[in-house]
């Protein structure tokens, strides 16, 4: 160990932090894998020669600082040391979402100009061997699973075995390697990450060693993470969330990160291993709530009975005892039996026992999924990132969670909110560019380092975020008032009954809406009370229907007018459309968004009689596509709903804010 | 994957000799008076995926059946690894290293797939009964080495995740792949498959492809099987056998048995 590697000031590099943890936690694990059915556990003194060999190997392979390098697999041991073993020689690694396809991934890798590549197994060695009839740069690939290319015989092709063999083989490679980290530096590129973008070609990210190092100090910090945490490693390793919880923050925290038997079986080896730090995006919470709602409802009545009454005891008591408040001592006990009998189970079930603190980030989370965790007594925090930050922009603290927020600034975040309602973040951790775009970069970062984050919100009373909006869909009344349609909508449709929901506002006095019912729940609740339709428009168009639906709208705009920035757009008129929003019309897409222009044009009529005073009823024709291809016309009448306003006090929310 | 690179790991140079495993001749199985098979011959290479083709009610599961002692034939003999027999049974060809899958899955339901791989390791357990039940000593070692062997199995066929699940409660395509996994775990020289994937969707059907041609490149193992997908049974296959009615049509590549008169015939029936 040199001089330098032992003083904790110049650990500004993760291989670095590899060298100081092999030397001060070498016998803690540092990875496990479970193999053939039995955990398979790798110390930090293991890690260190894995990297130092695979490192070695590569640079005999001719890998050489600034180089970039390929990484696509799931979640395995072996790419994640390979990622520490390139950046050990100053080389890039690029990871790469393993299910694209070999366009995709070609496009990245020649965008990147990657030459060589680590890679899990056969199917992205023929990927990989297809991109490079093309893309003649890419040199060498290097496998981890064997299986399937025993009889390959293709220059440039090498078990991950070979590649270390070769490393061992470079003489005095130890004082070689450790010549290599110490020339890296806290500014030197760590790693590119390439966002998946839903609109256009994905855009390298590049941060700095000195950027991940900051997001994992930052987390410790903020959650006091120590070498003792589990976590499991199963998310795509080219998103940014799993580089920093299962990569960098091992490496500063020295705790264990364990890879999965397999993709199916996450649940079980969660439960296994015993996770104390979990972090996943909503729908794998959603999946478990289901999966637990579908199994209770064929279980046995005195379970479900069992079931229904403890849950509701967490509804009304979990979140306070969770978060230390006072709470009468009946209602302590009875959640206490609750949790022997219930949650405790539940939480066993799902692999969660242990989780001391778990976060949900990646998009909005419903705020009944959001709380039923909560009242199961898991800690369980929301967390707004982007990979242009490394991640960490704002976080839940612990006892200061509200299900509609995320949280305050991280530590060394700065966070503003734009004139046109756009949030501006600068940190530490910040991205250097966008790798060979300089456009994108100009238009995202501004040159004193703030960075437009596209989403809109605002900074509520206690100080917390307040995401509400993708920054370009963000209109204003001609009042001013602010006019989020998606934060509309959603609060609509967080009621079962509402299937869909299309604001309009943008440039108008007041705020209107579109509604389609469910026609499952909104049938089902037709079938309790003796209602008969023939049809969805009948259906849609029932007094009955329309009471119902009025109260929902009702409720949204007493919601909204108890905030600040939105409170005026609550919605004054809505109507229930005569027929489902459909993707084979092309009214919503095929991952059910509804294209905004495409129904303001086929709406025109409507949008005009909801914003015609005068108007109680409106006539339409309108040309549908049924399954089969055909086309046909609907007419309806679609009656128009007053509402009544909720009103604003002002005055509250100036005091709020002093 | 081309076939003579399959057949590498045998002992012969396969482009020039290549060892037959399993020959049978003149076979005739007659049920009272319905001849399920006529006079039937060929023969099965060492390392190669042979196919049984044919329209249904061709005789090819009444085949399998007697490759694999179930039924006896009235004429002819077969001859496997060198040792000719006119009457094989279940048991000895199982002792002898043929495995096989039904076309109808055969498992037992009630029991995990982890069970069922290991009830295919029974003939290789050599402690008796009453070791068994002390589940102690030498008896725990060979359970343990067996185990080992059953997980890599699992391993291979990438079914950790039910491990633990009854077979029963399972997809039709994953109970296939469990019995194959049972049928793997008697490290069997000659494995008989009988219709692998019928009922299966294009996924399902792809991933069973790419497991036999695994089975066939990792084990070395001699695979004989029933497929009524053309497509599958091109693409895998090193050659093809076909029955009609009992007789055998034609045998060959599949190139040469695709373009094969007869065989169009039989599969699309001919004008009278």
């Amino acid at each position: 160990m040199t001089a330098e590697a032992q003083d904790a000031s110049v650990h500004d590099t993760i291989p670095k932090l590899l060298l100081r943890n092999a030397q001060i936690r070498g016998a803690r694990p540092a990875m496990r894998e479970k193999d053939l059915g039995i955990w398979q556990t790798w110390t930090w003194a293991d890690t260190l020669q894995e990297v130092r060999d695979l490192a070695m190997g590569l640079r005999a392979l001719g890998l050489k600082r600034g180089d970039r390098i390929a990484i696509v697999g799931d979640n395995r041991p072996r790419l994640y040391w390979a990622i520490c073993s390139a950046q050990s020689l100053g080389a890039i690694p690029v990871p790469v979402y393993q299910d694209s396809v070999a366009e995709e991934m070609g496009y990245v890798l020649d965008h990147a100009g990657v030459q060589f590549a680590v890679v899990e197994n056969q199917e992205q060695v023929d990927k990989l061997l297809e991109i490079r009839e093309t893309y003649k740069d890419l040199k060498e690939i290097v496998f981890d699973e064997p299986r399937g290319l025993q009889n390959y015989d293709v220059e440039g092709v090498r078990s991950y075995e070979a590649v270390q063999e070769l490393g061992r083989e470079t003489s005095a490679h130890d004082q070689l390697w450790r010549d290599e980290i110490a020339r890296g530096k806290s500014s030197d590129t760590a790693i590119i990450l390439y966002t998946s973008g839903t609109t256009g070609r994905p855009k390298g990210v590049v941060l700095t060693q000195g950027a991940c190092i900051w997001a994992a100090e930052t987390a410790a910090e903020f959650d006091n993470l120590t070498e003792a945490e589990e976590v499991i490693a199963y998310l795509p390793m080219a998103w940014v969330g799993d580089h920093v919880f299962s990569y960098a923050q091992s490496y500063a925290s020295g705790y264990c990160v364990n890879c999965p038997e397999s993709p199916e079986t996450i649940v079980q080896d969660r439960r296994e291993v015993g996770t104390t730090y979990a972090f996943a995006p909503p729908r794998i919470y959603e999946n478990l709530i289901t999966q637990t709602m579908v199994a209770m409802e064929d279980a046995s009545v005195p379970k479900k009975r069992m079931f229904e009454y403890f849950l509701a005891v967490a509804r009304d008591y979990g979140e306070d005892i969770l978060d230390g408040k006072p709470v009468p001592f009946v209602a302590r006990l009875k959640y206490w039996l609750g949790n022997l009998m219930v949650y405790g189970p539940l939480k066993n079930r799902y692999g969660l026992s242990k989780v001391r603190i778990g976060y949900t980030a990646g998009e909005a989370i419903g705020p009944e999924i959001f709380k039923y965790y909560r009242a199961l007594g898991m800690n369980l925090k929301q967390l707004y990132g982007q990979t242009e930050a490394a991640v960490y922009i704002t976080g839940q603290p612990d006892g200061e969670i509200y299900a509609d927020t995320v949280g305050i600034p991280m530590g060394g975040v700065e966070i503003k909110v734009a004139d046109n309602g756009e949030v501006m973040y600068r940190s530490p951790g910040i991205f250097t560019e966008y790798y060979k775009n300089e456009d994108a970069t100009r238009d995202t970062r501004t040159p004193d380092g703030w960075v437009h984050s596209g989403d809109a919100g605002f900074i509520d009373e206690n100080g917390h975020l307040k995401i509400i909006d993708r920054a370009k869909d963000v209109g204003k009344l001609n009042d001013g008032t602010l006019f989020p349609p998606k934060y509309i909508e959603n609060k609509l449709k967080f009621f079962p009954n509402i299937k869909e929901a299309v604001a309009f506002g943008d440039g108008r006095d007041t705020v209107t809406a579109f509604i389609n019912i469910d026609l499952t729940s909104v049938g089902s609740w037709a079938e309790r009370n003796n209602i008969v339709y023939a049809s969805y428009q009948e259906l849609a168009g029932h007094a009955d229907v329309y009471k119902m639906i009025e109260s929902h709208v009702d409720e949204v705009n007493r919601e909204l007018a108890q905030e600040e920035r939105v409170a005026g757009a609550q919605i004054s008129r809505f109507l229930i459309l005569h027929k489902e929003l459909d993707a084979d019309d092309g009214e919503i897409t095929r991952t059910a968004k509804v294209r905004r222009s495409l129904v303001n044009e086929r709406y025109a009529v409507l949008i005009d009689a909801l914003y015609d005073p005068g108007k109680k009823r409106q006539k339409i024709k309108t040309e549908v596509t049924f399954e089969d291809g055909r086309r046909g016309d609907i007419e309806g009448d679609v009656e128009i709903r007053d509402m009544k306003l909720h009103a604003i006090d002002r005055a509250s929310f100036r005091e709020a804010a002093e | 994957m081309n076939p003579a690179v399959k057949a590498s790991d045998t002992d012969n140079d396969p482009a020039t000799a290549p060892q037959v495993m399993l020959d049978v001749r003149n076979v005739t199985l007659s049920f009272g008076g319905v001849h399920a098979i006529k006079d039937v011959s060929f023969n099965i290479n060492k390392g190669e995926i042979r196919a049984i083709i044919g329209p249904n009610g061709a005789g090819k599961t009444s085949m399998l059946n007697v490759i694999n002692g179930f039924y006896n034939p009235q004429v002819g003999e077969i001859t496997f690894k060198g040792e000719t027999r006119t009457q094989m049974r279940p048991y000895i060809a199982a002792a002898q290293g043929i495995a096989r899958t039904f076309q109808n899955v055969a498992l037992f339901r009630g029991m995990s797939t982890l069970d069922n791989i290991m009830s295919g390791r029974t003939l290789k357990m050599h402690k008796n009964f009453f070791w068994q039940m002390l589940r102690y000593g030498p008896a725990m070692q060979e359970e343990v080495e067996h185990r080992e062997r059953v997980e890599e199995i699992i391993d291979f066929l990438e079914i950790q995740h039910i491990r633990r699940t009854p077979v029963g409660r399972l997809p039709y395509g994953l109970q296939k792949r469990v019995e194959l996994a049972r049928a793997l775990a008697m490290e069997p020289e000659l494995l008989l498959l009988d219709e692998p994937m019928a009922g299966m969707n294009l996924e399902e059907k792809e991933d069973m492809s790419r497991f036999i041609l695994d089975v066939n490149d990792q084990f070395g193992t001699t695979i004989a099987l029933i497929e009524h997908d053309m497509g599958v049974v091109m693409d895998l296959s090193t050659r093809v056998v076909v029955l009609d009615h009992g007789e055998k049509i034609a045998d060959g590549t599949p190139a040469e048995v695709s373009s094969n008169q007869d065989v169009i015939d039989a599969y699309l029936g001919v004008a009278h």
